[in-house]
């Protein structure tokens, strides 16, 4: 019987990580413990690392059990569940001081795991469930069952939680529900009988998952792309978008599917490569449905000369940039935020664009949704830069809302009955001296018609290699870009914005870039924190930056982007932006942060001194 | 080539179609390609067809990618929306834009640079995805915006202008769509605008992706002293089977044949080429033999032309593969559209 009695009593606040071979069904039983503590009312948060391969090689899963509610990853891992033997070695390395290791102890592996500062819990788990179940595929399987089982006794979950999610999970397969109701108990019974249960590290319920739910950004946000209206998307399949055109297509198959005839109101075109997909988007757009393509850096980087042309011809549409590891196919399973410059100034020319920075999927849903909008009022493609990490991960979000009075905004778009009022139509004029002209569709009157074209063109529409022609357009487009701003979100300022130091950051930062400010106050260091949701910048980042004297900007790449954006795009001195970067694939902890903010006011006493002063 | 813009004021002695309007209401903008260019009588033919057909001009839209030939979109009915589409792109807009809207009437312009080399994938594609569209290749077998170079049409033993003699196979687009399942698949000649007419009303109607393939010479490009591309050179060839037409400034190249008799042809590009009309008993609804005939005919040097295969039977087209609805997409209410809040509260229970 190991001594369990050492480890500290961290009850809703320790983190749990499995090691598993992938393809062998480990997600069904990590997410089953991740969804029981959910539904115990404990904030809770699951990161998927997993490799780019279909089955055989190691893949990780981490649950973070957090009363306080951080999104973050924590930079620790206190109890290991290691069921991969060829990866024992790491994972016992990663077992902080204090913590746990589980491992199969049908082959024991006493030399390989020695580590005085942990426990370590071999339990007979292949044996147990070789003993009980027939069949190489199902023994495999419900081995992972077997040790949910195990960790519900060792954390003290609640077996009526866990019921309750097996019968939702496998109430139409009796079969299953009977093996997997059968190796949960093996491995529960198991920790009853051998272990002292619960551990010190242990859940106990709470009440703080009310009016949340648990969701990937890449589901909220093919959500949006339903609740937006649209009806054309167009993909070619890469990760970690998928998922994305996936749950559109699901989403779609249950509420757009006529009941009387069975047409469908939508249509999914998986594209021959991304240049088609892009194609596909616009041509859809032009002809007046909402469109969209959801991709990654490799696909943005195939799309940049349709972005371009989409840009000049002034044809709106979505795209979805699930951000991973770059360069090149780089890591494809890895989150990063490396594509923000490449996106921002996409295609050749003179080109800039729009883009959102949602920092969970409960954003992921509603930008979705605005995107939609902004594209049609701006008639300009507008990129939603999520990332592996926001859009394969179970994030906990508030419910999702719908506000049934929205109707979407398609902009300057003339009906039948307005062309027909007119003497002539020019696609490219200011009318209304907001740099956006009115567009026209298809299809509607003649009088509507115009050329859409990449080449030269005046701002009637026609093709155009005069200089002063070329010009009004371009200028427009200009103004038209810097007027974008009033339709954007608002940056997210956390503090009074009166302290001297900040934090700037984007996206999927936001969870680390919290619980960093919650550990520097705890240490008497207090910093306002601005999230960007939008570019171009709005006034707000103007004020940020012009108002504190050192700022941190907080982001998910080698080459500080966020940070460059900045200096090309804002007033700032670019000495007073100081970068803090992880471009390691995984999603951002808050030490790094913490660490980067300590180290740097060390070298800059004074800077540190008026901070503590300037204490609230 | 210096020109002026048309006023569109019909002559009350001109024709009208059914709708009541002239061919002068089917034009474009004037052209810019060269003076005799066989492109412009396509373009010509596309406003007899369209015409012809009472085709509402804003019930047309259409599509191009980059090059001599996909600029001629601005050259045709006026009163429909037009896309001049990146080099090689235009059948993804096209796939899109009909997804979009089912009921407009798409015709796709490209040429061999466009269609068979940068947007050879895109092409490929279109085809197997059966979008409902005619897609018109108008094939010169060079580049002409570049000055020259050779396309991936261009056949065996063929010389560009600075000499360079062509030795890579070409791809032949009536093969390519035949071995796609394409379910319309014709060849025409610019020079024939009385087979080409039916063959683009043919395909404009037809459902489903509808592929014709114009051999289009261009007349003024190949003009340097000393190669086979010369000017000499080649009025010597086309004056072999066609007259001075080909002369720059040249009119416009104009044969006609009776069916089921071929005739040589010789264009600028030195090729030596026989334009053949098909015979009365030719089955163009067997695609595989008509995959047969025209690949025999093609190492005999003889173009086949006229309705090469057709297949009307096709259950593949785009949206009956995809059950759309037969309202058009964009026109779909957002009402119809969003499943709204109480079907969001309930969707919240699956992720608890």
């Amino acid at each position: 019987m190991p001594n369990l009695a050492a480890a500290p009593n961290r009850v809703n606040d320790f983190v749990v990580k499995f090691a598993n071979v992938n393809g062998t069904g480990s997600a069904s039983a990590n997410s089953l413990i991740m969804k029981t503590i959910f539904r115990m009312g404990v904030p809770v948060t699951g990161k998927n690392y997993f490799p780019s391969n279909i089955q055989g090689l190691p893949t990780w899963y981490e649950i973070r059990v957090t009363r306080q509610g951080y999104a973050a990853r924590a930079g620790r891992v206190d109890i290991m569940v290691a069921m991969n033997a060829e990866t024992y070695s790491k994972d016992v390395r990663e077992v902080a001081s204090g913590g746990y290791l589980i491992y199969d102890a049908t082959w024991p592996r006493s030399a390989l795991l020695q580590r005085g500062d942990i426990t370590v819990i071999g339990v007979p788990l292949a044996k147990m469930v070789n003993e009980n179940f027939d069949g190489v595929r199902a023994r495999i399987l419900l081995k992972n069952i077997a040790y949910a089982g195990l960790l519900a006794a060792l954390l003290n979950l609640d077996l009526e939680v866990i019921d309750g999610l097996m019968r939702q999970n496998y109430g139409k397969k009796p079969k299953l529900l009977d093996s997997n109701t059968k190796a949960l108990r093996l491995g529960y019974d198991y920790a009853k009988e051998h272990l002292s249960c619960p551990l010190p590290l242990r859940v106990e319920h709470m009440d703080k998952t009310r009016g949340h739910i648990m969701i990937d950004g890449n589901t909220a946000a093919g959500l949006g792309c339903v609740y937006a209206g649209a009806t054309v998307g167009a993909w070619y399949p890469i990760t970690p978008s998928t998922s994305l055109m996936d749950a559109f297509k699901g989403f779609c198959e249950r509420y757009r599917i006529d009941a009387a005839t069975g047409t469908r109101n939508y249509a999914v075109i998986q594209a021959e490569d991304e240049l088609a997909a892009i194609g596909m988007v616009l041509g859809a757009s032009w002809n007046g449905a909402r469109a969209f393509t959801p991709t990654s850096g490799p696909g943005i980087s195939l799309m940049n000369e349709f972005v371009g042309l989409a840009y000049y011809a002034e044809v709106p549409c979505v795209i979805f940039d699930v951000q991973r590891v770059g360069p090149s196919t780089g890591m494809p399973t890895r989150t990063q935020q490396s594509d923000i410059m490449l996106c921002a100034y996409a295609s050749h020319g003179d080109t800039r664009h729009v883009l959102l920075f949602p920092a969970n999927p409960e954003e992921c849903f509603y930008m979705a949704v605005q995107a939609f909008d902004l594209a049609e009022r701006l008639q300009t493609p507008v990129f939603v830069l999520s990332d592996l990490d926001i859009g394969m991960n179970d994030w906990m979000c508030r419910d999702l809302k719908w506000d049934d009075a929205y109707r979407p905004d398609r902009g300057k778009m003339l009906s039948a009955k307005e062309l027909a009022g007119l003497d002539k139509f020019y696609r490219y004029v200011d009318r209304d001296d907001d740099a956006i002209p009115y567009r026209t569709l298809p299809g509607v009157n003649p009088k509507g018609a115009y050329f859409t074209r990449g080449s030269g063109h005046n701002q009637y529409g026609g093709y155009t290699e005069d200089s002063a022609e070329y010009q009004v357009v371009l200028d427009r487009l200009k103004r038209k870009f810097a007027n974008a701003v009033k339709y954007l979100p608002r940056a997210e300022l956390t503090g009074k914005g009166d302290h001297e130091i900040g934090i700037l950051s984007v996206g999927s930062c936001d969870g680390a870039v919290r619980e960093a400010i919650d550990v520097l106050e705890r240490q008497k260091l207090h910093l306002d924190y601005l999230r960007v949701r939008a570019f171009p910048f709005g006034s707000e980042v103007e004020k940020f930056l012009s108002s504190h004297k050192r700022i941190f900007v907080v982001e998910q790449n080698r080459d500080a982007q966020l940070r460059s954006l900045l200096t090309l795009e804002t007033a700032v001195e670019k000495s007073k932006l100081k970068s803090i970067l992880s471009y390691s694939g995984f999603p951002m902890s808050c030490e790094p942060i913490v660490d980067g903010v300590r180290a740097a006011l060390a070298e800059e006493p004074r800077l540190s001194a008026v901070t503590t002063k300037s204490t609230r | 080539m210096s020109f002026i813009n048309k006023p569109k004021v019909a002559h009350p002695s001109l024709p009208t179609n059914a709708l009541g309007l002239t061919r002068r209401q089917y034009e474009g903008a004037m052209s810019t390609l060269c003076a005799g260019c066989g492109h412009d009588s396509i373009t010509a033919a596309i406003i007899e067809a369209c015409w012809g057909l009472d085709m509402r001009p804003e019930q047309l839209a259409k599509l191009s990618g980059i090059g001599c030939s996909s600029k001629t979109t601005a050259y045709f009915v006026s009163g429909a929306h037009g896309f001049n589409a990146v080099h090689g792109r235009m059948p993804s807009i096209a796939s899109g834009a009909n997804a979009a809207n089912r009921e407009l009437t798409y015709l796709g312009i490209s040429g061999d640079g466009d269609s068979l080399s940068i947007g050879l994938g895109q092409l490929v594609h279109v085809i197997r995805r059966n979008v409902n569209m005619l897609y018109l290749i108008e094939n010169n077998g060079v580049y002409g915006l570049t000055k020259g170079q050779f396309s991936a049409s261009a056949d065996i033993g063929t010389q560009a202008k600075k000499g360079d003699v062509n030795q890579t196979p070409p791809i032949d687009p009536v093969l390519l769509a035949l071995s796609l399942g394409a379910t319309f698949v014709a060849r025409g000649f610019s020079g024939d605008k009385a087979q080409l007419v039916p063959l683009i009303q043919a395909g404009l109607r037809h459902n489903g992706f509808a592929l014709i393939d114009v051999l289009s010479p261009c007349v003024t490009f190949n003009d340097h002293e000393g190669s086979t591309k010369s000017y000499t050179f080649t009025r010597e060839h086309y004056h072999a089977v066609i007259e001075a037409d080909f002369v720059p400034p040249a009119r416009e190249i104009s044969v006609d044949y009776p069916i089921g008799e071929s005739i040589p042809v010789q264009l600028h590009d030195g090729s030596r080429v026989v334009l053949r009309k098909l015979d009365a008993s030719y089955d163009p609804t067997d695609r595989s033999a008509a995959y047969a005939f025209i690949e025999n005919k093609l190492k005999q040097k003889e173009f086949v032309t006229g309705l090469i295969h057709i297949n009307e039977s096709s259950t593949t087209e785009f949206h009956t593969l995809n059950k759309s609805s037969p309202v058009p997409l964009n026109r779909i209410p957002y009402e119809t559209l969003s499943p709204g809040s109480t079907e969001l509260d309930k969707l919240m229970g699956r992720y608890r």
